[in-house]
């Protein structure tokens, strides 16, 4: 095993486009990291930079204390889970597994015992002379697992493993990759547009936009503690939502200013908004940070917008509704399902103030201020 | 194709005297194609008298299937027919091994000028035979390869255009991570070519097997320019020597001759027509 670092990596792509800007990112021994963007973001680039498959044009990338820029894949030992699973078509489940040990002339009886083992971990032993297009995508995913595994690297690299499954087989496959994390221990870099699988997988979450690193820190503290306004809106199902307001000082008072009414600027936010008073400011609010009276876990008090209902979602025991206001017409709350709420209707939708965020206005507008917890 | 799928099947069931009508034409236009192939059959088997009478005779009788032994004693068939082999062999191997080699260079390995390159070799399959047979014999003429079997099957191991453009397309079909994933497994790039895309495209590799095979077996023009001695002769060549040589031609043994040299590539066709319609259509899945 071994830690992994990247030290101002840049990749540039013939023609001028620059898909990976100034990466630095320490991985450490045994950590599970997940780099996690929307596509075209660079995290896919990065990984393949990371396994030998693309060249960096400036930085450098160490494996273990080894910088490996100029050693070819294979040198590098790490093994990569792809996509679309990359198994040999031609070659049975076997065969597949222990074509890179053949390859590195270990002895047969040792080669079998490694391939052995990582089916009886893997739940395939009854899959190992059939060819991969005789296999469910689920046993697929576990063969490309499996031929991972066999080589023992030093780190393992996932390239979106479970974006070919089905929804209920990509939760399933999901806690599988954690659980075989926990027994290997293995240095793991984990690539994936599911901001889901991110949150769940990693011990730590890269958030990339246009190839630089937006944030990188544990899961819940992205997800509480965001640090621009891109991050807020890319981690959380429902997204976040975001009321562009202006400041206005009444007297004692600090005001956010919606459009439609006016909330005040709670007590912890003072300090760093107070300066910003006259100004546009984002405000970002999490679907769970809105309610309806009846269904607010939260001190109601002038802290409400009146709201249009569009459109309601049951889910079960909770509701995703959809609201809006003349400058903000897509809007999620997410309630009790019991709420006595009918799509046309207007509403005060009470917001919970303790709960919300400040950005800078724009796309990546920078974090004014978050409420520690 | 099953009707149920042929493009005309609701005309079929809308007017069903069209299908008789499709029919039809579809039995006149096969008779046309098969006409001269039962003709060869039918003289192949006549005794001499019958194969030039005013009368055509289809039916020969006595049918004189002893024709095909004598055939070989009276040509030297089997000389022929070694020669024949040795060249098809060759040439088959030498053309796919080295198409497919170049088309992998063309697909996977990256190199400056490449697209140019290619651009090249496609462009060298608009420029027909006859225009470069002259200067072609006269580069084997310095070599001393006129008279030997030589120039029918050397050139095939540089590569044909139209077999790399063929192997070019279905070796870009298959994904990218496949590679890539036998390079991190630590395979060479020749090991990637041979264990990887050369398993993968047996259809293909079988079409353009096939279509030199058919090629060399059929080509005249080629042995016509480049042989001079007859124990070096393909069958083509000597079958066509046999007929102007000796005045009044036995057409019921040149027939036979004919037969004999045809049937092998039919056999050969029926044998290999599922490869080759899969790797001409090429709907294979790499998914897995």
């Amino acid at each position: 095993m071994a830690s992994v670092t990247l030290k101002d990596v840049v990749k540039v792509y013939e023609g001028g486009v620059k898909v990976v800007d100034g990466f630095d990112l320490e991985i450490a021994d045994r950590e599970f990291v997940v780099l996690v963007g929307p596509s075209g973001c660079g995290k896919s680039t990065t990984l393949r930079m990371i396994a030998g498959l693309e060249e960096l044009t400036s930085g450098t990338i160490r494996i273990g204390d080894r910088v490996v820029n100029d050693v070819p894949p294979k040198d590098r030992d790490i093994a990569m889970v792809f996509q679309n699973y990359a198994l040999y078509p031609h070659m049975t489940v076997y065969e597949n597994m222990v074509f890179a040990l053949k390859l590195r002339g270990l002895d047969a009886a040792v080669i079998h015992e490694k391939a052995m083992r990582a089916a009886r971990i893997l739940g395939i032993e009854g899959l190992l002379d059939r060819k991969p297009k005789a296999l469910s995508g689920g046993q697929r995913q576990r063969v490309a697992l499996g031929r991972a595994i066999v080589r023992e690297p030093k780190c393992f690299l996932f390239d979106e493993p479970l974006s070919n499954l089905d929804a209920k087989l990509r939760v399933q496959m999901r806690a599988e990759i954690k659980q075989l994390h926990m027994s290997l221990h293995a240095t793991t870099v984990y690539v994936t547009h599911d901001q889901e699988e991110a949150m769940t997988l990693g011990d730590r979450v890269v958030v990339m936009k246009d190839g630089v690193i937006q944030q990188c820190d544990g899961a819940l503290e992205i997800y509480h503690h965001p640090k621009n306004r891109f991050v807020a809106g890319f981690l959380g199902s429902p997204p976040m939502n975001f009321f562009e307001g202006r400041l206005l000082r009444e007297g004692e008072r600090l005001l956010f200013d919606e459009g439609t009414a006016k909330i005040p600027v709670p007590e912890w936010a003072r300090a760093e908004l107070a300066p910003r008073a006259g100004t546009v400011v984002v405000m970002g609010v999490r679907p769970e940070a809105m309610s309806d009276q009846a269904s607010a876990r939260f001190a109601i008090a002038d802290n409400s917008l009146p709201m249009r209902v569009t459109l309601i979602q049951p889910l079960g025991d909770k509701m995703d509704v959809v609201l809006a206001t003349e400058r903000h017409p897509h809007t999620v709350a997410h309630v009790d399902a019991h709420a006595g709420i009918r799509a046309g209707e207007t509403v005060p939708v009470y917001i919970d103030t303790e709960r919300v965020h400040f950005f800078a206005p724009g796309a990546v507008g920078e974090r004014i201020a978050t409420k520690r917890r | 194709m099953a009707a149920a799928d042929s493009p005309f099947s609701s005309t079929f069931r809308r007017r069903p005297w069209s299908r008789a009508v499709v029919h039809l034409f579809l039995i006149v236009g096969s008779l046309v194609f098969v006409f001269p192939v039962l003709w060869m059959l039918s003289t192949s088997l006549k005794p001499i008298e019958q194969t030039l009478t005013p009368e055509p005779v289809w039916i020969p009788h006595p049918i004189e299937i002893g024709n095909y032994a004598s055939t070989i004693a009276y040509i030297p068939f089997l000389r022929y027919a070694l020669n024949t082999v040795f060249v098809c062999a060759l040439a088959t191997i030498g053309t796919t091994l080295s198409s497919a080699l170049v088309a992998f260079s063309f697909t996977r390995l990256e190199w400056p000028g490449r697209n140019l390159l290619f651009g090249l070799t496609l462009a060298t399959m608009m420029v027909p035979f006859p225009v470069v047979m002259v200067p072609l014999y006269s580069v084997y003429r310095t070599l001393g390869w006129i008279g030997s079997l030589k120039p029918l099957w050397v050139p095939t191991f540089f590569g044909s255009a139209f077999s790399i453009f063929l192997l070019r397309q279905f070796f870009m079909r298959i994904p990218k991570s496949l590679p890539e994933a036998m390079t991190l497994d630590g395979a060479s790039e020749f090991r990637i070519f041979w264990q990887l895309y050369l398993p993968l495209s047996k259809a293909p590799l079988v079409v353009v097997a096939f279509f030199q095979l058919m090629y060399s077996w059929n080509d005249l023009l080629g042995p016509l320019l480049f042989l001079t001695d007859q124990s070096t002769f393909t069958l083509t060549l000597g079958l066509q020597a046999y007929q102007s040589q000796e005045g009044g031609t036995q057409w019921h043994y040149l027939m036979a001759a004919s037969v004999m040299t045809t049937l092998p590539i039919v056999v050969l066709f029926f044998i290999v027509q599922r490869a080759l319609f899969q790797g001409m259509s090429s709907t294979q899945n790499f998914e897995g």
